[in-house]
């Protein structure tokens, strides 16, 4: 299975690890047309990347790798950076110190070749109003370097991914903004590229599109690419990323797995929100809810609404769930309530801010 | 992961290698915005002010034919071609230069460009080479309904290669006037400050500045070009005597060599001015 346009023709979504195995490093690099760097895993990477306006540090020396098949959320708050570093690796802005490589090429040395395996949606860009999507998406792959037959065929692909089917001839100028961004989004894919770079992707679509944008992501994550995907909102990530980098400030405050995260905090507790159908003495819930085993501590959110404190995995959750259900108190509702990631994103930020 | 590239397969289809190169990209840029300005307003527009000029011009030749004008073809396009056409260049500079970078970033369109893998000189040149071939086809409607009127005012020897002449100098200059749009352009992220500063500057700015130069300073405002430009008459009218020569330190006219130089100069130097300020521009 090949993917991507403009890069690593031999590639597959495993080609994370059998580029790195010895007899698959054989079988490609006797193609002299494919240099040896496409043949690595797709990275993104920072040297010291720096960005200041005037006197604002809005990107402080973020150094940075990110490499293999997976999908990465930039966290952070709104004014964190995220956008400032997104638009160095796309060579919209440029660093005031240090350098974004995309694939092992330099951004800032040459763009054309550093972006050309690289699909990236950057804010809401608009398309030129009289065209279509269709001709829009024929220009970027062509642009791309695309077959004319390829084009078709990926343009009814991903209209299809973004519901945007039965407007493909339509003119561009006349559609909401919630359906600009759908072929934004539709373009970003179009080549197949093996990174994806999207920020904030759900800015300005209504709630629907904002479930369906996650899910196109999901989506992508089985295909084996790198996705970058910017996000403030914590929910979003934790949704759909296998790896978090957060920052705050133009500072990186920590890049490391979803789940290393959650073991972060040591315990591996979590929190969950118990509803029930009548107002809940906190006798009773000292008495029978707070004993069973793995409920650590609770607290109360109102009179039907208790946080039980969790120690242990998902099956010691079930566990809890089966017997406060077991209690006849009126379980109606029962879930997370702030994972460990939300406890370390807020402390991160309030420490860095104080 | 789809069909379409698991068919794929077998041949290594597009590796780097086969991404277009940067002229073929900014081709391919040029023509998609071509087809922009053609379905744009601005071009109707366009050929609503051509259209007005041919109806009031050839209204009035209807009307009361000047035996002096239509007594020869370059009589007549001398007249109807030079002035038509310098006028419509500037118009057509304006409405499909003057927004041109500008307009990337003030409608945001730069950002859905810029994300491509393509080097923004291959941007620039393709927005370049659409708005000069959407100016050449209106331009080119003016020339065809003149050359038309040409025919049935002053018969069929109308048309002389004095006029071919004059229609590559005139192209020259649009050359010229698209370049310094796009250098203005690329100086402000609002698209109106060029437009209103390039049309100041031609249709009446350059003129007095000329004057100015002339009557005060006393030099020849060789670097104007509105007093190069004035050469695109010269294959229908003959060069004018004293033209290139110094009276008290000015010539008031150019050669034919000058006023090419000259327009070729500002095509030049505007353009790599403008290469250079896109090349630094930021979308932030
Ligand atoms: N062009 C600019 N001029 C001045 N300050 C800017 C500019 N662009 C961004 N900033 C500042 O840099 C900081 C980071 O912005 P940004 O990267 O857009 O944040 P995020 O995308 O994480 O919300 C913000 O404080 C913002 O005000
Ligand atoms: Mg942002």
């Amino acid at each position: 299975m090949t993917r991507g346009y403009g890069r690593d023709p031999v590639g597959s979504p495993a080609c994370d690890n059998v580029a790195r195995a010895p007899h698959a490093f054989q079988l490609v690099v006797p193609s002299p047309r494919v240099p040896a760097v496409l043949t690595m895993p797709p990275s993104l990477e920072a040297r010291q990347l720096t960005r200041r306006f005037g006197t604002f540090t809005a990107l402080d020396h973020l150094t940075l790798k990110v490499e293999g098949t997976k999908c990465v959320g930039f966290l952070g708050p709104n004014g964190a950076g995220k956008t400032t570093t997104l638009k160095m690796f796309t060579d919209l802005i440029f660093p005031t110190e240090g350098e974004a490589f995309v694939n092992g090429i330099s951004v800032q040395q040459d763009r054309r070749r550093a972006l050309s395996s690289c699909g990236a949606l950057i804010e809401t860009p608009e398309i030129y109003g009289s065209l279509t999507p269709r001709e829009a998406l024929q220009l970027v792959g062509a642009v791309r370097g695309m077959s004319a037959a390829d084009v078709r065929e990926r343009t009814d692909r991903v209209l299809e991914q973004v519901k945007m089917t039965e407007w493909a001839n339509q003119k561009v100028g006349r559609f909401s903004k919630g359906m600009k961004q759908r072929i934004n989004i539709a373009s970003t894919l179009l080549s197949d590229p093996d990174v994806v770079l999207l920020d904030e992707p759900s800015t300005g679509l209504d709630p629907r599109g904002v479930a369906e944008v996650r899910s196109i992501i999901r989506g992508l994550k089985g295909e084996g690419r790198l996705i970058f995907f910017s996000s403030h909102i914590l929910s979003e990530v934790i949704d759909v990323c296998d790896e978090v980098i957060l920052i705050n400030r133009g500072k990186l405050l920590f890049y490391d797995t979803l789940a290393n995260v959650n073991a972060r905090l040591g315990s591996g507790a979590t929190s969950v929100d118990a509803e029930f159908l009548r107002p809940i003495a906190d006798a009773d819930v000292a008495r029978s809810i707070a004993s069973l085993a793995g409920v650590t501590a609770w607290s109360r959110l109102d009179e039907r609404r208790v946080t039980l404190t969790i120690q242990g995995g998902p099956e010691k959750r079930a566990e809890i769930l089966q017997g406060v259900a077991g209690l006849g108190l009126g379980l109606v509702g029962f879930h997370e309530s702030r994972s460990a990631l939300e406890d370390v994103y807020l402390q991160e930020i309030t420490t860095g801010e104080s | 992961m789809s069909a379409s590239s698991g068919g794929l397969a077998d041949e290594p289809h597009v590796a780097l290698g086969t991404m277009p190169g940067p002229v073929e990209q900014a081709f391919l840029m040029s023509r998609y915005q071509f087809r922009d300005y053609l379905r744009a307003q601005r071009f109707i527009l366009m050929l609503a002010i051509v259209g007005a000029i041919l109806a009031i011009l050839l209204a009035l030749v209807g009307h009361y034919p000047p035996p002096a004008l239509i007594a020869n073809g370059n009589a007549f396009f001398g007249s109807l071609w030079v002035g038509g056409s310098e006028i419509l260049i500037i118009f057509a500079g304006i409405i499909f230069g003057g927004d041109s970078i500008a307009g990337e970033f003030q409608n945001k369109t730069g950002y859905f460009l810029m994300g491509l893998p393509i080097k923004r000189w291959s941007v620039y040149a393709g927005k370049y080479l659409a708005a000069y071939a959407a100016s050449l086809v209106t331009i080119l409607v003016y020339f065809v309904v003149l050359v038309g009127a040409g025919l049935y005012f002053v018969g069929s020897g109308a048309i002389t290669t004095g006029l071919l002449g004059s229609v590559g100098l005139a192209a020259l200059y649009l050359a010229a006037l698209l370049g310094t749009t796009f250098l203005f352009s690329s100086m402000f992220k609002q698209s109106l400050y060029g437009v209103i500063i390039v049309a100041v500057m031609f249709l009446f700015g350059f003129a007095i500045v000329v004057d100015l130069i002339e009557g005060l300073v006393g030099i020849t405002p060789w670097f104007i070009i509105t007093w190069a430009n004035v050469v695109i008459a010269y294959p229908l009218t003959g060069v004018p005597a004293g033209a290139g020569e110094l009276i008290r330190n000015v010539a008031l006219l150019p050669t034919l060599a000058q006023g090419i130089a000259v327009m070729f100069g500002y095509f030049l130097f505007t353009t790599l001015g403008g290469l250079a300020l896109f090349g630094r521009e930021e979308f932030t």
